[in-house]
């Protein structure tokens, strides 16, 4: 029935026209492109075929010091480890501190809510790059932080934040937090009251309501935020450099020192990181799916 | 718990905000110090005014994200037009899957898989130098499309599907329809995406320096070069106006809105008075 009216086949027309530029787009700037970094990955210098470039990622080892003497470490399996371990540890801090957080946001009132979520979003604004540099000068080693306990006739020559993990993980929590809170709080904005309510009148306790309908009905919240998080942190390559003195490399790092040297080993490190957070994501998925399910 | 909700709130903006105005204080340092403030000036003002390849990154950025916000809106716009009335499922799928790519990615990877393709491309044209303002600008506009296609296909779904129908039964072309019709309803989505787009082009770092020509920097790669050496207190200065320009467009956009609510909430309250009325009438007109 649909095409039978004259009108709505010129509609059709038009509306093939109106997508043929961005498929074209999309086919050569986004599709072509990923098959790219695929090519370069499995290639050499003269682009003939190897695998060289993934198994040196598995297979490359250096020593480093270790007490008095060295030990052989997988250099870059080691460094995907502490990418992963750091993006982990920021999303977690992100995601305890931020919940409570919404959730304070989603219950205040109309006017309370628009004004918070206008406050959080102005660090979001600010470049990423500023925001970290905040970080150094602060913890830096003779930053605000360990000058003013100096002050206070502290010794802290001995003493170093930046250079630490530690470091790397507070500018991640403090770039991303937004990232959390925002879809976390768009969620839990939509919840309806009464169903907290009536957990309650039927007798689940505070910590129950919260388990068992609270946070069920802001899982997807949760899981964007998570994504939004980990994804940046995971592939970072600006913060741990700033705040790691080069002493945290993370897998960021290698691509970006690599891309212009050696742009076939760097594919292969974002072919990888690819297919890792692929895995990653599809098993979030999952488990959200069993998580609506039961 | 009222009480602990307000002490935490105020704990996480200390959290969100010391950094910043410890930015903002050290800007008005008087010597080259970030640790120690001594005296008031606005000196590192004045020089980051003469700094005429700062000042050429703001000019830049702004150039780069006007053009990219415009081209990806209007491509967007009509792309969601597009995808809304697609039949085959399957290719809707596609579509809906490559869109999403640009946003899960990694923007290293974004980055780095364009710049691959722009070295390759330029290697078998011969050129010198692959990298410029126009790979730059594709970039832009690749990462900003996805935001302004989801801005605009929920509005396509809002929409009353009746309206396009009747202008056409009415006598109007397609093409008219579209832009006479669709595109008022669409509008608030599209300036969504519009403003999203700008933003977006106008923050982006990662993307920008994978891509970047040698001839062309925005303000944030100007900001990655000057961190890269010892900082003197002008960042601050730069990194202080940055921080009211946006305090100032968020206040303003958070004001607009408040002022639309309003709008909309009165215009509603007086076509219920209307129907009310209407009704009234009727009743009366009947006894």
């Amino acid at each position: 029935m649909k095409n039978k009216n004259p009108l709505n086949r010129r509609g059709g027309l038009i509306q093939r026209l109106a997508l043929a530029p961005y498929t074209l787009w999309a086919v050569l700037f986004i599709v072509v492109p990923l098959f790219f970094v695929g090519y370069y990955a499995f290639t050499d210098g003269q682009f003939h075929f190897t695998t060289k470039n993934i198994t040196d990622i598995f297979t490359t080892t250096s020593r480093i010091k270790d007490g008095d003497g060295f030990k052989e470490i997988h250099t870059y399996l080691v460094i995907f480890g502490r990418s992963l371990k750091l993006a982990v540890i920021s999303t977690a801090i992100c995601l305890l501190l931020g919940y409570p957080f919404a959730y304070i946001i989603a219950r205040s009132s109309a006017r309370t809510q628009s004004i918070l979520i206008t406050i959080i979003m102005i660090p979001m604004w600010m470049n990423f790059l500023i925001r970290t540099y905040a970080w150094m000068t602060i913890l830096q080693d003779t930053g605000l932080l360990l000058n003013g306990l100096r002050l206070l006739g502290l010794n802290m020559d001995n003493v170093h934040i930046t250079g630490t993990e530690t470091a790397v993980v507070i500018g991640m929590v403090y770039d991303y937090f937004p990232y959390m809170i925002l879809p976390i709080y768009s969620i839990m904005a939509k919840m309806d009251i009464k169903l907290l309510e009536a957990a309650s009148d039927l007798g689940c306790n505070g910590f129950g309501v919260l388990r068992r309908v609270i946070f069920p009905l802001s899982l997807p919240g949760v899981i964007s935020g998570v994504i939004m998080v980990l994804i940046p942190s995971i592939s970072t390559f600006y913060i741990s450099k700033m705040l790691g003195n080069g002493l945290t490399t993370m897998i960021g790092d290698v691509i970006e020192s690599q891309y212009q040297t050696n742009p076939h080993f760097s594919s292969a490190l974002a072919f990888i990181l690819m297919v890792v957070l692929l895995v990653a994501m599809a098993l979030m998925q999952r488990y959200a799916n069993k998580r609506a399910a039961a | 718990m009222k009480r602990a909700s307000k002490i935490y709130t105020v704990l996480i903006m200390l959290f969100l905000f010391a950094p910043i105005a410890i930015l903002i204080l050290f800007s008005f340092n008087g010597q080259n110090s970030k640790t120690v403030l001594d005296g008031f000036s606005f000196h590192w003002y004045e020089e980051l005014f003469v700094d005429t390849v700062t000042l050429e990154a703001v000019r830049n950025t702004l150039i780069l994200a006007v053009i990219a916000a415009l081209v990806s809106t209007v491509m967007g716009t009509a792309a969601a037009v597009g995808i809304f009335r697609l039949r085959s499922k399957y290719l809707r799928a596609a579509l809906d899957t490559v869109t999403n790519v640009p946003m899960i990615n990694p923007d290293i990877i974004t980055g780095i898989s364009l710049m691959l393709m722009f070295a390759f491309v330029g290697r078998l044209m011969g050129l010198a130098n692959s990298l410029s303002f126009w790979t730059m600008l594709i970039a832009h506009i690749t990462f900003c499309l996805p935001y302004v296609i989801l801005q605009v296909l929920p509005k396509l779904q809002q929409m009353d599907k009746s309206l396009p129908e009747a202008a056409m039964d009415l006598g109007c072309t397609p093409l008219r329809t579209f832009f006479k019709v669709e595109v008022p309803e669409l509008l608030p989505g599209i300036l969504t995406g519009l403003i999203m787009a700008f933003t977006l082009s106008l923050d982006d770092f990662v993307i920008s320096y994978f891509t970047k020509g040698n001839d062309f920097e925005t303000l944030p790669i100007r900001i990655y070069n000057m961190t890269k050496k010892p900082v003197t207190p002008k960042m601050y200065a730069l990194a202080t106006i940055i921080f009211f320009v946006i305090l100032a467009l968020l206040t303003l956009s958070n004001l607009i809105d408040s002022d639309t609510d309003k709008a909309i909430k009165e215009a509603k309250k007086a076509k219920k008075a209307k129907k009310a009325k209407k009704r009234n009438t009727v009743k009366e007109a009947k006894t």
